[in-house]
This record gives structure tokens, C-alpha cells and sequence, in this order.
């Protein structure tokens, strides 16, 4: 089994009085595909923050490429970042730049390369993602699957490591999502970049993950690959891999009697 | 409880928080100046939003506050008999006063709301954050450009308000009121002189640093929902123009006494 690119131990992290994550640990492995599920609320954004290092545990460690993000300056920390792409959920694409520069913007930002020689490494990425015959176009005239994969572009454009992708899935339609999940699988595979996915999209993302971790309450309740997932006994897990409206997590929040509050209050 | 009347000791902490955070702000944009001026043509692109394009409205405000001075200066100076001196008068009151002054309102009004707006909602869809998490310092790449921006182009369009300002001086009391020519512009020549014009660039200087900054300030710092981003548009404009007449007061003051 290879070795953990990024390393989560026993992290304990609370914001205004609310516990996030209690004694949580999960590792993503070089070279895999590690999907992060959970029912909304869970903290899977902030588990990213954690590992980008935009925020520090309470407690416990993150460990990305074997360094403790906790422990870097500014400066460590952006070095760390050039090696770490993410994909955001709504794309964050620069809004008065156009594709090309959108995509063009860390090369421009981190290298002094050759304008012709950026042209081509740019013209490259958008090819990978399809939308080379789109580099003009401005951002503000894209669909939601289209910003999403030039956002894709933007991310692979220093060959990073690890790719992150916080709700790759959300909001598309059934083709642009399954381009979004093939791109996922094709630059695993071809480039050797490590993924971790924060997703509720269960269906999609098991035909891909070679690891998922289910999170809930703060802690993993449950990891392995897809198939040990839908076969664990745990109930959570189970109303979650199944979809089912009530269980564990319940569809009520928490409120006084019904039957007294509508008649009683007279 | 929601809604309930801030304690004054809490108002009074917050006022405190926010004047730290803005020095602290301040001294970090200050930092990335040097980097941001390595690539010029960032910070032209600022000085063509924030500065070319107030012109119109820069120019036409201009126009009416000279004519106005050149009304009101007319009469006042008639009851004594000196209305050729109307050209000094509207000159250094332009230059020393109005033209900082209501150049840095105007600016506020439409370059620093825009500014404070477009920083706001970049950080509402993540644009920032992406930056953050592609290794790019915003404060480098997004706001000291704009910063800087602005505090060459406020000097710059208080010099064409007062250059539009004199001219519409001139179009009331010579073409309209029928002040000689001659002793306007040749007064106007004698008495104003270098250290009134240092005043007014020293001014427009400091004006220009002071918008800048509340509008990326609040833009920087709003809150990333539509409700915020408003808020932070009017605390650009609120805050700006209370701390253009609070300078110009101290300025004044200081060039008076010295």
C-alpha cells in the first residue's frame, strides 16, 4: 500500500462554541482517489481548510508531502500551495479575466515563462478539459459544468500533486457531471495526481474512489472502499449510502412538540 | 437579542477595532506596494478605472462649482470694488480647497464604491480564497494595484477639476459678468503662488491615500453575502468623506500654522 500524501491524526476542531471534528483521522494515499462524503454540515469544507492550511486545529495533526501545515509560515505555506491544486465548488474563476487568462493566472503569477511557450502549456490544459475552442470567452458567459472545468484547467496548471475538489458534482447536469467525474478519473490515472473529493454524491463518486471515508458527528463513522461502505451495518452509513430521508441524521430539527405548540399557545 | 441598540462601551470598542484593523490593513498594503509596482501595467489598469474614468464627472463638477465661484465671488467682491481680483479669488479657492475636497468626495462616490464592490464580491464568490489557495497574497495581486491606483489618480483628477474650475470661472466673470480680462488672469498669475499649489497637491495627495484605502478596506473586509457588500459600498462612502473633511481640517490647519 503506498504511502499517505496527506495525513489527518486525531484533529479536534471547534468554531464560536460548535464542535466540528473530534478525534478525526482519515489519510489519502499517493496516487489515489480518496472520496470525502458526508450529509451537509459535516465540516467537509473546513476539513479542506484544514488540509490548505487556511485554518489550524485545536488538536492533532495535518500532515501534507510530510510536512506539519501548522507549523509553516506564510511563505512555507505558499510553497506548499504551488504543489496543491483545488477545484472550489462554484469554480471561483477570476471574473474580469477571460478563459485563457483565468487559466494562464498561476503561470503568470509564479513563473516568467516565454509568452509563446505559456500560450501553448495553457492551450494544453483547456485541450485536456475540452475547452480549448473556448479559451476567448468570458467568464461571465459560461454554464455552471463549463466554469467548472475551466476552474479544472486552472488547478492542473502547475502539475500539482494533489488535487483537491470541493463538490465537483453540485448543481450539474447529467453530462457535464459525468465529464467532471471522468476528468477526475483520467488525470488520476494518466498525470498520477492524488485526489480527495468532498462529495455527497455517493453514486457517482463510488464508481471512481479507490478509498471513502464517511464522515459524521465530527468523526469518520466509516472508510474503506465503496463496496465495504454500502455493506457496513453502521446505520448512518447506511441511510446515507442509501439516501434515506430519515434515520440517524434526522429530517426534523430538533423543536418543541408539534401538537403544542399549534394548540397550546391560545 | 436580534435588533437590540449597541451598549456605547461596545460602540466605542468596535470604532477602536476597525481604526486598528484599517492601520494594520494600511501597513500591509503598504508591503505589497513595492511588488505591485513591479508590474506596472496593474496599476494602470487601476489608474484607467479609478482615474480616466471619473473624468466626466470629475470635469463637469468642476465646470458648475467655478461658474458658481465665479457668481458668488462677483457679487461678494463688488460690494468692496475689487472684482478683479475675482480671478485670485476663484483660483485659490480652487486650488486649496474645493478642488482636493470635492475631487476626493466625487472619487469616493464613484470610483471608491465601485472598487469597494468589486473587492466585496470577489470575496463573496471565493475569488479571493481561490487566490489564497493558488499561493497568490490578494492584498499583492488584487488591492494594493487598485490602492496605488487610486492615489495617483485622485492628484491627477484634482488638477483637471481645478484646470475646468478656472475655466468656468472665467466664462462668468469675463465672458458673462464682463471682468477685465487682463487683471483676472494677471492677478490670478501674481498671487497664486507655489506654496498654495504645493497645499492643494499635498491635499488631494493625502485625500487620495484616504479613499483608496477605506475602499479597499471595506471592500477587503465585507461580509460575503449581497447584504454585506452593500454595507460596505456605503461604509466607503460614510467613511471617506468624514475622513477627507477630518485631513482637510488638520492640513489646513497645519499649512496655516507653518
Amino acid at each position: 500500500m503506498s504511502e499517505p500524501l496527506v495525513d489527518v491524526q486525531d484533529v479536534r476542531y471547534a468554531v464560536g462554541g460548535r464542535t466540528v471534528f473530534e478525534d478525526l483521522t482519515l489519510q489519502a494515499r499517493r496516487g489515489e482517489i480518496t472520496a470525502v462524503m458526508g450529509p451537509s454540515g459535516t465540516g467537509k469544507t473546513t476539513l479542506l481548510r484544514l488540509i490548505m492550511g487556511a485554518i489550524r486545529p485545536d488538536a492533532g495533526r495535518v500532515t501534507v508531502f510530510g510536512q506539519y501545515v501548522a507549523g509553516l509560515d506564510r511563505r512555507g505555506l505558499y510553497a506548499l500551495r504551488q504543489r496543491v491544486g483545488m477545484l472550489f465548488q462554484n469554480g471561483a474563476l477570476l471574473t474580469d479575466l477571460d478563459v485563457f487568462e483565468n487559466v494562464a493566472f498561476p503561470l503568470r503569477e509564479h513563473t516568467r515563462l516565454p509568452e509563446p511557450l505559456l500560450r501553448r502549456l495553457v492551450l494544453m490544459k483547456l485541450q485536456a478539459v475540452g475547452l480549448r475552442g473556448a479559451a476567448s470567452m468570458a467568464t461571465s458567459s459560461l454554464s455552471g459544468g463549463m466554469a467548472r472545468r475551466v476552474a479544472l484547467a486552472r488547478a492542473i496548471c502547475m502539475d500539482p500533486e494533489l488535487l483537491i475538489y470541493d463538490e465537483p458534482f453540485a448543481g450539474l447536469d447529467p453530462i457535464s457531471l459525468g465529464v467532471i467525474l471522468r476528468l477526475i478519473q483520467s488525470l488520476n490515472a494518466t498525470l498520477g495526481i492524488t485526489s480527495i473529493v468532498v462529495t455527497h454524491d455517493v453514486q457517482e463518486i463510488s464508481t471512481i474512489a479507490h478509498q471513502s471515508y464517511l464522515l459524521s458527528g465530527g468523526k469518520v463513522v466509516a472508510s474503506g472502499s465503496p463496496e465495504q461502505l454500502r455493506a457496513a451495518a453502521i446505520p448512518v452509513v447506511n441511510q446515507f449510502m442509501n439516501g434515506l430521508p430519515d434515520g440517524p441524521v434526522p429530517f426534523h430539527v430538533p423543536a418543541p412538540d408539534y401538537h403544542q405548540q399549534l394548540l397550546g399557545e391560545d | 437579542m436580534a435588533g437590540a441598540a449597541p451598549s456605547v462601551p461596545g460602540a466605542v470598542t468596535t470604532a477602536l477595532r476597525r481604526t486598528g484593523g484599517t492601520a494594520l490593513f494600511l501597513g500591509r498594503v503598504i508591503g505589497q506596494c513595492a511588488p505591485a509596482l513591479r508590474r506596472p501595467q496593474l496599476v494602470i489598469a487601476q489608474i484607467y478605472n479609478a482615474g480616466a474614468r471619473s473624468l466626466i464627472i470629475v470635469m463637469l463638477c468642476g465646470l458648475f462649482v467655478g461658474m458658481v465661484l465665479g457668481l458668488q465671488g462677483y457679487d461678494l467682491l463688488q460690494r468692496f470694488g475689487s472684482e478683479s481680483a475675482l480671478g485670485v479669488a476663484a483660483a485659490l479657492g480652487l486650488v486649496k480647497e474645493l478642488g482636493p475636497v470635492i475631487t476626493a468626495l466625487l472619487f469616493a462616490g464613484r470610483a471608491g464604491t465601485s472598487l469597494a464592490s468589486e473587492i466585496g464580491l470577489m470575496r463573496a464568490t471565493d475569488q479571493l480564497s481561490a487566490m489564497e489557495m493558488m499561493a497568490v497574497d490578494p492584498v499583492r495581486r488584487v488591492i494594493a494595484p487598485r490602492f496605488l491606483g487610486g492615489i495617483i489618480a485622485v492628484p491627477l483628477l484634482t488638477a483637471i477639476f481645478d484646470g475646468v474650475g478656472i475655466f468656468g470661472a472665467q466664462l462668468i466673470g469675463i465672458d458673462l459678468l464682463g471682468v477685465e480680462s487682463g487683471s483676472f488672469w494677471s492677478q490670478m498669475q501674481s498671487a497664486v503662488t507655489r506654496t498654495d499649489v504645493n497645499e492643494g497637491l499635498v491635499k488631494s495627495l493625502c485625500f487620495g491615500v484616504a479613499c483608496s484605502l477605506m475602499a479597499v478596506y471595506e471592500g477587503y473586509h465585507a461580509d460575503p453575502t449581497a447584504e454585506g457588500v452593500g454595507l460596505a459600498t456605503t461604509r466607503t462612502v460614510v467613511s471617506s468623506a468624514i475622513l477627507t473633511l477630518l485631513l482637510d481640517y488638520i492640513l489646513t490647519a497645519a499649512f496655516l500654522g507653518s
